[in-house]
């Protein structure tokens, strides 16, 4: 597994190459191009904003205001976590032709499904800066340094399930319904478009158990909140569990390679 | 020398699952505690049997055998892109495998671009591509289209584009398969260059085809499968022999098959009566068949009829073994033995024989009337042999009618087109017939390969 694992750094050009494919043909055709990437998300928080300012104006203590900004620190890094988790629960078999038809690194694949979003996540990133200086909003530069640890962890963690997402669903197609579902669910359960800190005491508890919930949190520090990051424990132990999420997905993707090319 | 391809005993199991598998869902699977138990197959298709051979570097390998034999498996085994099941590979050096031409083309971006992201998933560097990429466009004759999307490329280019791509790959062994019809004569003589070519600078080519011509011509071992298992190895010339015998004895049966259940099927149908065309002003000079019976589309499908007054009970075509069969080689003498029985004594009777191509056309024609034999008289069970000394046909499937009938056409038993054989040919010439011939030439023309 170990001298496979290796291989992957042999890929380097492959998976650069199949993501700036991946990004090229994803807007190819359309009017805007790559400005959708800034688009989007921009859009979304307009309608976060219109949502929770007129609509449901009441929803969340003065300490969380701007609250659309608050939100958007979450909702783009989820974005990134979500569509990389739908996707690659469906590369495999996208991505069929190669896999029975050439001699290719099945593993790519899902890594380059996620460094696909993971670009579409850094584009996003001028967009919340912007808002950030708009609503003059002070981020401690000494706190951004953690920002690249945090992507490095959600990149680790989100990698291994991809793994093994892409596998699975090989073999159990049911697995893509069942998976935008789930992350609907994952999501509401995540401090995204609430604090951890207006959940009732008794349901901290689960959202501890929630990886998701660390990260986030880790993102709103950082970028929201001011004082200063104390979330540094949790964020650590989750980089660690997501290594062994990482070894274990890739180690379960690994086992049943050699089913993809006669399933897919 | 290391050979270039080493397969040692390799066997490939493909699992296939039983139906219930098929609707088995992630669920079921959890409820049932059976995730592992259900990744296990029901049932088992061997598509290959300890196969083994080596191809040595620089030499050109076919494998032949027909649909379903494994060739395709055996290639995607060397190619890595399927681990066998049992026994091993090695392969020396950069593979590159001509299986799908094109598979990681993404249509929505340009030639250009593709031709980077194809040369690089086959192994190449960006810089290598670079270095090449002229070289790739002029070969696959891109050069006004190389930056549309190659979704607006017919399916010719397509394929030339990724072929260009695979064998610039330039690696020290190439798996083809089936590729070569991928564009015009040009094209396809380009790409035999380029494996002549390949051959000169001692690399391998390892050519998985249904042309035997190929194979005979280009290859220096040839290799044959049948349903997964080794058939033959060696010579080529000597391996296609072998297996074009296996495919006549196969078509053969299958012939026969076919053969008895249409004759099966018309001698159920209700004697007597013969069809309303046929009796009165109407019967044709030569009742059996003639072009204007064909051309009329008149009873164009087989069939059979008569009152049976004579019946035709077993028809047997054999060649120049004596030997019943249903495919023969052109020139060969054939025999077309009928036995025929009368029930009464009848002294109004013709035989005839109508031969025809697939295409309907009638190839030839007669009967005893035409050929002015006096009838006498027929009783009881007699035989009738109609024999051609040189069956001058070119390669195809022809079939046959046969009938007993009076001098005015009155039918006691007609076999419209029950009959079939193929006549197989070295020389692929075209039309119907061939007339026994010989060239001469003077002067100063000469030919390869000639004393």
């Amino acid at each position: 597994m170990f001298s496979s694992l290796a291989k992957l750094l042999r890929y380097r050009a492959l998976i650069q190459t199949l993501v700036v494919r991946d990004l090229k043909a994803r807007y190819r055709g359309s009017v805007l191009g790559f400005f959708w990437s800034f688009f989007n998300p921009a859009l979304l928080l307009f309608i976060y904003t219109f949502v929770f300012t007129k609509v449901l104006p009441s929803t969340h203590p003065a300490s969380m205001e701007p609250f659309a900004l608050f939100m958007f620190c979450g909702i783009l890094p989820w974005t990134w976590f979500s569509s990389s988790l739908l996707e690659s629960s469906n590369t495999l078999i996208a991505g069929g032709n190669l896999i029975k038809k050439v001699l290719f690194p099945a593993e790519v694949l899902p890594i380059v499904t996620v460094l696909a979003n993971m670009v579409h996540f850094f584009l996003g990133l001028p967009i919340l800066a912007a808002f950030i200086l708009y609503y003059q909003r002070p981020v401690d530069p000494l706190e951004l340094l953690w920002l690249p640890v945090i992507v490095m962890v959600q990149l680790i963690l989100t990698t291994g399930l991809a793994f093994f997402l892409s596998a699975l669903t090989v073999h159990f197609r049911d697995l893509k319904d069942l998976l935008g579902n789930l992350l609907t669910l994952w999501f509401f359960a995540t401090p995204i478009i609430y604090s951890a800190d207006m959940a009732p005491a008794d349901m901290r508890w689960w959202l501890n158990i929630n990886p998701m919930t660390h990260l986030m949190r880790s993102y709103q520090e950082v970028l929201f909140f001011e004082g200063s990051f104390d979330h540094q424990g949790w964020l650590l132990a989750l980089g660690v569990g997501s290594i062994v999420v990482f070894l274990a997905g890739y180690f379960v993707f690994d086992r049943l390679r050699d089913s993809f090319a006669e399933e897919v | 020398m290391k050979p270039a391809i080493d397969v040692v005993n390799v066997s490939k199991v493909y699992r296939r699952y039983a139906r219930r598998r098929q609707f088995a869902t992630l669920k079921s699977a959890l409820l049932d505690g059976s995730l592992l138990g259900d990744l296990k197959p029901d049932e088992t298709f061997q598509a290959l049997r300890n196969v083994s051979f080596s191809v040595p570097k620089g030499c050109t390998y076919g494998v032949i055998g027909s649909n379903g034999s494994g060739k395709s498996t055996l290639l995607k085994c060397v190619a890595g892109i399927t681990r066998p099941t049992e026994g091993e590979v090695k392969v020396d050096g950069r593979i590159s495998a001509l299986i799908e031409l094109g598979a990681g083309f993404h249509p929505e971006i340009s030639g250009r671009e593709n031709i980077f992201i194809n040369g690089i998933m086959l192994g190449l560097s960006k810089k290598e591509v670079q270095r090449r990429f002229d070289e790739i466009v002029e070969f696959a004759e891109m050069q006004d289209f190389i930056d549309a999307p190659v979704k607006t490329y017919s399916s010719g280019m397509y394929m030339r584009l990724g072929f260009a791509v695979a064998i610039h790959v330039d690696p020290e062994v190439l798996l083809v398969d089936e590729v070569l019809a991928v564009g015009d004569q040009g094209f396809t003589h380009k790409c035999l260059d380029k494996f002549s070519d390949f051959r000169r600078r001692n690399k391998s080519i390892l050519l998985v085809t249904h042309s035997l011509d190929l194979v005979e011509k280009f290859c220096d071992e040839a290799h044959w499968l049948d349903k997964g298992m080794s058939k033959g190895e060696g010579d080529p010339k000597r391996v296609v022999a072998a297996y074009v015998i296996n495919v006549e004895d196969s078509e053969e049966n299958s012939l026969a098959k076919a053969e008895a259940a249409r004759v099966a099927a018309s001698a159920s149908e209700v004697p007597q009566a013969p069809p309303p065309d046929v009796d009165g002003e109407k019967a044709p000079e030569n009742p059996v068949d003639d072009a204007e019976h064909s051309r009329d589309g008149f009873k164009s499908t087989e069939g059979r009829w008569g009152t049976r007054e004579i019946e035709i009970t077993n028809v047997s075509i054999s060649g120049p073994d004596g030997e019943a069969g249903h495919v023969f080689q052109s020139g060969d003498d054939v025999k077309v033995h009928m036995t025929m029985t009368a029930k009464e004594p009848i002294t109004d009777f013709v035989f005839g024989l109508g031969l025809f191509n697939a295409d309907g056309v009638c190839v030839y024609g007669t009967n005893t009337n035409l050929e002015e034999f006096q009838p006498s008289e027929i009783r009881g069970e007699c035989a009738v042999t109609f024999e051609i000394d040189s069956l001058d046909l070119v390669e195809g499937t022809y079939r046959l009618d046969l009938a007993a009938h009076k001098a005015d056409g009155y039918p006691y038993d007609y076999h419209r087109l029950l009959y079939t054989f193929r006549i197989k040919s070295r020389v692929r010439d075209v039309g119907i017939y061939r007339p026994a011939h010989r060239w001469t030439f003077g002067g100063g023309i000469t030919f390869k390969g000639e004393a």
